[in-house]
């Protein structure tokens, strides 16, 4: 019976990291649990968990602050926290804004960026906004922390570059003075949707940085696309060397690749 | 697992991973909230734990030791059932649990029960009777009392 797998509920960072130096077989981390519960309902992957790590009550692992030129933020912040927090909205109201776009309250007051970060779902609706904002990824565990850039994070569909004993504490988004974030989801309805089609792009400081989400097998930098909006070149030619989108349930190949482009063009006019 | 459920404490011996919606319906016999989908989309096991509306399918047991739990058998009964029944917000029942505690939290915070406030406060809780007017509406009159 899945409800038989056992867990431990961490207090505490130190706590936490114990149970990852253990690494106990099939060890998976559960905070917010709105992708982790839904997919132990659906019986979803469940014979690969053997245990359950909750950090859901890790004190550490929450808050926000600017502090040395990063907005920080702690990976159990959850999007309701996002969407309220003045420091959010002062400095990347991009990040507030695509908050309110996840689910409705009762998501926003359980899911937390951390878990959108490491659920690395290719429609992740936070993804690409980090991916453009060149965020970096504090991981730690007994072993010690380390930062990875965001765009080094997602090695391939729902494969990320957590190690077995890793746990990601912080989100650290530059603050570049002059710089604006913005983004678009496209879903099938304007609230409540699985995004068919998210764009996020950073100009006005710092190289400009396009992302795309829902268009291959991870949340996607789009270098070539950067390189012809920066060069003159043909944006939609180079983009599409940059996708790789397919058919599914929520749209078509086609559709994602002329709407991302389409998006794209607006949100660098 | 100890934990207090609409203002009385309660301890229950269950798996860390059964979900607060079993834990409420199967240990402790509240059958208010509902299980509609299972997956957070539709709202009808919809609870307030410590103050804030969550979902109560996708929450494990262990994360709710210690924790502060009402479910719509702790909402005091009055006007805002009884709109819900005089406006025709309530017709087969299901989403309705849900819908109460939802429009409780909302009311509790004092907004102003604007047409948009009042639909952002139930989004995440469908209704397939209503087309969600009446709903409003019963809200509405609540706030207007």
């Amino acid at each position: 019976m899945i409800s038989r797998i056992p867990v431990t509920s961490a207090r505490s960072l130190a706590e936490a990291h114990e149970v990852l130096s253990a690494r106990p077989p099939g060890l998976r981390v559960l905070a917010g649990g709105t992708d982790f519960m839904a997919a132990l309902n659906a019986r979803v992957g469940t014979e690969r968990i053997g245990h359950v790590l909750d950090i859901w009550q890790v004190p550490e692992l929450r808050g926000i602050e600017v502090r040395d030129g990063f907005l920080r933020i702690g990976a159990l912040t959850t999007y309701a926290e996002l969407m309220r927090s003045n420091e959010v909205l002062s400095s990347l109201p991009a990040l507030s804004a695509v908050s309110r776009e996840v689910g409705a309250v009762a998501i926003q007051n359980r899911g937390t960026l951390g878990g959108n970060v490491c659920n690395a779902s290719p429609a992740g609706d936070t993804l690409p906004l980090l991916l453009a904002a060149e965020a970096r990824l504090i991981v730690g565990g007994p072993r010690g922390e380390r930062s990875v850039p965001v765009d080094e994070f997602f090695l391939g569909y729902r494969k990320t570059a957590l190690g077995a004993d890793e746990l990601l504490q912080r989100i650290d988004l530059p603050l570049l003075s002059g710089a604006r974030l913005s983004y678009r989801k496209v879903g099938t309805r304007k609230a409540q949707s699985v995004s068919r089609v998210l764009v996020a792009v950073r100009k006005g400081a710092g190289p400009l940085r396009i992302a795309a989400g829902c268009v291959g097998p991870i949340p996607l930098r789009c270098k070539h696309a950067e390189a012809a909006a920066e060069q003159g070149g043909d944006l939609r030619e180079a983009l599409l060397r940059d996708i790789a989108p397919i058919d599914d349930i929520r749209a078509t190949a086609v559709y994602r690749g002329r709407v991302t482009a389409n998006v794209l063009l607006r949100l660098l006019e | 697992m100890n934990f207090v459920v609409n203002g009385v404490a309660r301890t229950v011996e269950v798996y860390g991973l059964k979900r607060l919606l079993d834990v409420l319906r199967e240990d402790l016999q509240l059958t208010g909230a509902k299980e509609g989908c299972g997956e957070g989309e539709c709202g009808a096991c919809a609870v307030l734990i410590d103050g804030e509306l969550v979902n109560s399918c996708l929450v494990a047991a262990a994360q709710v030791e210690g924790a502060q739990v009402v479910t719509v058998e702790g909402i005091p009964t009055g006007a805002l059932q009884s709109c819900f029944v005089e406006k025709g917000g309530a017709q087969c029942g299901i989403c309705t649990p849900g819908m109460i505690v939802a429009a409780h939290k909302f009311l509790q915070s004092g907004a102003e029960a604007t047409d948009g406030n009042v639909r952002e406060a139930i989004a995440g809780n469908l209704c397939r009777c209503t087309g969600y007017a009446k709903i409003v509406e019963a809200v509405q009159a609540v706030a207007r009392r």
